[in-house]
């Protein structure tokens, strides 16, 4: 707090005459017509001057705060620009791990940016509403540095230059997209549960710290000083959606059941979405953190349980797809760069077999799995690849109709078996990756039959690059992938001879010998 | 002379991204602003119609009866990303508060003579839950306009409205008028002379076309309040009791300086697109002109007496002379 604290105030009177203080209900025109998205999802608030504000940082602090870290930023960020810093880093494999990350994060964090807007405009309460604005202009914050990080990556590497055409298009960003479409879809009350609480609070280490210390492991001195300044504004999140879940259940009784019922969606949709974070960590990193599975033990286990222990007093239970988190965190990460490295020409960036150590490190880390189910499938293509005949899955993948995830995950309890499941909805079939997304799907159809498949959207003439006559003779839908998808064909395939690897040997051959 | 400082140079693969390079027309270093705003909304493959407003996509430009070729054009000629907002806004309050301090600890602010204390405690406490209300207009512009060159300014405003209701808060902390402000709180909700401003404000609350609240809010009824409090009341108590206001009111003057450069040229453009949209801006403003007006003259007798109308008359010719620079006839 830097207001000078009056006589007659103390810090928390003050800074209710700073905030809550402003408000008034209005008169003239009701309050269920100026605010009148805070009842239809059944969510009952009495009182909402007992939200407790989970911080309270006045806006001159706040400008403060924030231009000192963003002046440090953005020098840190000149600096390792001018000096090739991208020719620091541990190998040239790390860029693809850039890649995933500019494609799927900034846009995610600009969907967060627009949802807390609207969350700010929509909630009754002062409090919650000052807190809501204030992480949606946070949210600007972290995708726009994200991207001014990266771009300087952009100038010298294949696969980043057009994520923002691809962010709506591309078949792998979808699950992303899906998610917080889902969100922003919803009421504000369950977005704030989705993402003020099973994204920022429950699952954010996990999302967070693998990519931040990922670029530290790594020399990535600008992501990691991105990730770094990001840390307090995250700190404030985090206890932002802690209150709102406690504020919603001190509430009323009746919220809990609709609570619970969000925190079992919504932790399972982030837990599919953080797959291809696992990934990067098992397979794209080349100076590796720690594996996935420590990570969602640490982050997801221990601190999760701990945290349910704690709103166990409210009547809170473990979200339902605890059990089965624990047993895919063997799985997922390995059947994910699998599915990636089968497709090569469908994704913008690198895919390649592990090295010898590094196969061995991914033994040593998944004792129970690695060598029975997933090494012996990693030297086969090694070998196929080897002899020239290297796999590739051109057909169009089957997509979980709520998080849109290809299918490929192991049925629970038999990881030799793919799982499967279907519904049958007004005559039609849908396809799902897990029980948990089946019963989304069944809590409320109207909205999940609306998700956005590529895979059967380009089979119907909606995934082509401007300009097709899709009434044409010769018109072969899905024929024209790559121009919809504006794809460099550099930036595809196989690491091993590609131009970025090419080019990275040349450079820094350029930059440290004579 | 120069020195000659080496570093190693190596011919980059491309200057920008793909999105900037089609916008610029060429393959050319893009500004920060531009690679923090352009293109970055989606506009298609939406995966669910929102639940509380089926017929619109969640970013959906027929939210406005206003149409653009590219709504990117309404472009902020301030250049604010977020990095550039935050230290403007940080540069601000360093010197506004230095200023709230100065006044405090010289005793400038407790020893305001009390014929301009009681002006304040009328005219300029209850004025913080005006900025509340632009608070609440400017997130709902940031929430359901379309693109990200509004929608982002409209947040930032929306926190710069936030921090502005916090500044006139510790004007009234400051002249140690902590009870004026409660005061004024019960004037801005029971007194005739605010009711007609606050029935306004509330009525914006509702608008549903973000544009029309766009104009509304930040154009009609701030561009006739700032200048009538911030300048004319300000020059007026000046001269009675000295320039401790000044110092006191500094942030909210040197936003309005800089905060219409914004507004006037996302209004120049839109009119720019085509004849509907001037048309339409034309008529939005005139109307709102007229209910400003209207709700602002019982302040503007409140503040000046006798001369209110005259003092609000003047404020209303440079509101339209704004409105003709940016190209819409009123």
């Amino acid at each position: 707090m830097d207001m000078k604290v009056s006589k007659k105030l103390g810090l928390k009177e003050r800074y209710t005459m700073m905030t809550r203080d402003l408000a008034w209900d209005t008169t003239f025109q009701p309050m269920d017509k100026v605010f009148p998205q805070v009842g239809y999802e059944g969510i009952k608030i009495h009182d909402w001057d007992q939200w407790e504000d989970p911080f309270r940082l006045t806006m001159d602090a706040y400008w403060k705060y924030q231009a000192e870290k963003e002046r440090k930023l953005y020098a840190i960020l000149d600096a390792f620009n001018q000096n090739n810093g991208h020719l620091s880093v541990t190998d040239a494999r790390y860029m693809n791990v850039l890649k995933l990350f500019l494609g799927s994060t900034p846009p995610l964090e600009l969907m967060a940016a627009r949802g807390f807007s609207m969350v700010a405009r929509q909630m009754v309460g002062a409090g919650p509403r000052v807190a809501c604005m204030m992480q949606s202009v946070d949210e600007y914050r972290h995708f726009q540095t994200q991207i001014h990080s990266i771009s300087n990556y952009n100038r010298f590497y294949n696969g980043m230059d057009e994520f923002a055409h691809q962010q709506s298009r591309m078949w792998y960003l979808s699950d992303g997209k899906s998610f917080f479409d889902d969100a922003i879809t919803a009421g504000p009350f369950e977005f704030m549960v989705a993402i003020g609480f099973a994204f920022e609070y429950v699952l954010t280490n996990i999302l967070f710290v693998p990519f931040i210390s990922g670029a530290a492991y790594n020399g990535d001195m600008a992501a990691m000083t991105v990730g770094f300044s990001a840390q307090s504004d995250e700190a404030r999140h985090m206890t932002l959606g802690l209150e709102c879940i406690k504020f919603m259940l001190e509430q009323d009784p009746d919220n809990l059941p609709i609570v619970q019922r969000w925190i079992d969606k919504w932790t399972w949709r982030g837990t599919r979405k953080l797959a291809s974070v696992g990934m990067m960590m098992d397979y794209m990193l080349p100076k590796r953190i720690m594996s996935f599975k420590e990570a969602w033990e640490i982050y997801f286990e221990q601190n999760g349980s701990a945290l349910f222990n704690d709103l166990a007093r409210y009547g809170v239970k473990v979200p339902k797809c605890f059990a089965q988190t624990i047993e895919e965190k063997e799985h997922i990460t390995h059947q994910s760069w699998i599915g990636f490295y089968m497709k090569p020409d469908a994704c913008p960036f690198h895919t390649w077999i592990p090295a010898p150590d590094e196969l061995d490190w991914l033994s040593e880390k998944y004792p129970n799995t690695f060598d029975k189910y997933y090494r012996p499938v990693l030297e086969h293509f090694d070998k196929q690849e080897k002899a020239g005949n290297r796999f590739n899955n051109k057909t169009q993948p089957m997509n979980c109709q709520v998080c849109v995830s290809t299918i490929k995950f192991n049925e629970p309890g038999d990881p030799m078996e793919m799982c499967f499941r279907e519904t049958v909805y007004k005559g039609e079939k849908f396809h799902f990756c897990s029980d948990h997304c089946k019963e989304i799907f069944e809590d409320e159809p109207e909205k999940y039959v609306q998700t956005f498949i590529s895979s059967h959207a380009a089979l119907q003439g909606k995934c082509e690059p401007e300009g097709t006559d899709i009434n044409a003779h010769d018109y072969r839908p899905g024929a024209r992938m790559h121009a919809y998808w504006r794809m460099d064909k550099r930036a595809t395939g196989d690491f091993n001879g590609s131009e970025d690897q090419k080019n990275f040997a040349e450079w820094r051959h350029q930059a440290t010998k004579n | 002379m120069s020195m000659d400082l080496r570093t190693i140079t190596i011919q980059p693969l491309r200057q920008t991204f793909g999105h900037l390079a089609r916008r610029m027309g060429a393959d050319k270093p893009a500004s920060r602003y531009m690679e923090a705003t352009m293109d970055l909304q989606p506009v298609e493959n939406y995966h669910y119609r929102p639940t509380w407003d089926p017929s619109h996509d969640i970013f959906d430009p027929t939210r406005s009866r206003i149409t653009m070729k590219d709504w990117y054009a309404l472009k902020d000629p301030r250049q604010f990303f977020y990095g550039a907002w935050t230290l403007a806004r940080g540069r601000m309050q360093e010197t506004a508060s230095a200023d709230f301090d100065m006044a405090e600890e010289l005793g400038l602010a407790a020893g305001y003579p009390s014929e301009g204390k009681k002006v304040v405690n009328e005219v300029l406490l209850p004025l913080r839950h005006v900025a509340w209300g632009s608070n609440i207009n400017n997130s709902y512009i940031a929430a359901y306009s379309y693109g990200i060159a509004i929608s982002q300014a409209t947040a930032y405003a929306c926190m710069d409205q936030l921090g502005i209701a916090q500044f006139i808060t510790r004007l009234g902390i400051s002249l140690d008028e902590i009870d004026a402000l409660a005061e004024a709180k019960q004037a801005w909700l029971a007194a005739p002379v605010w009711q007609g401003l606050r029935h306004y404000v509330e009525d914006q609350m509702v608008m549903e076309d973000w544009f029309e609240l766009f104009v509304a809010q930040n154009f009609a009824l701030e561009g006739l309040l700032y200048p009538l409090i911030y300048d004319k009341l300000n020059d007026r108590l000046n001269a009675a009791h000295g320039p401790v206001l000044t110092m006191l009111t500094r942030f909210q003057r040197e936003w309005f300086a800089e905060n219409v450069k914004w507004v006037d040229a996302v209004l120049k453009a839109a009119a720019a697109d085509n004849p509907a949209n001037k048309a339409l801006l034309g008529e939005w403003i005139a109307a709102a002109r007229q209910r400003s007006v209207e709700v602002l003259t019982p302040v503007a007798e409140l503040a000046f007496g006798a001369d209110g109308a005259a003092v609000l008359d003047e404020v209303v010719q440079q509101l339209n002379a704004r409105a003709a620079k940016a190209g819409i006839p009123v």
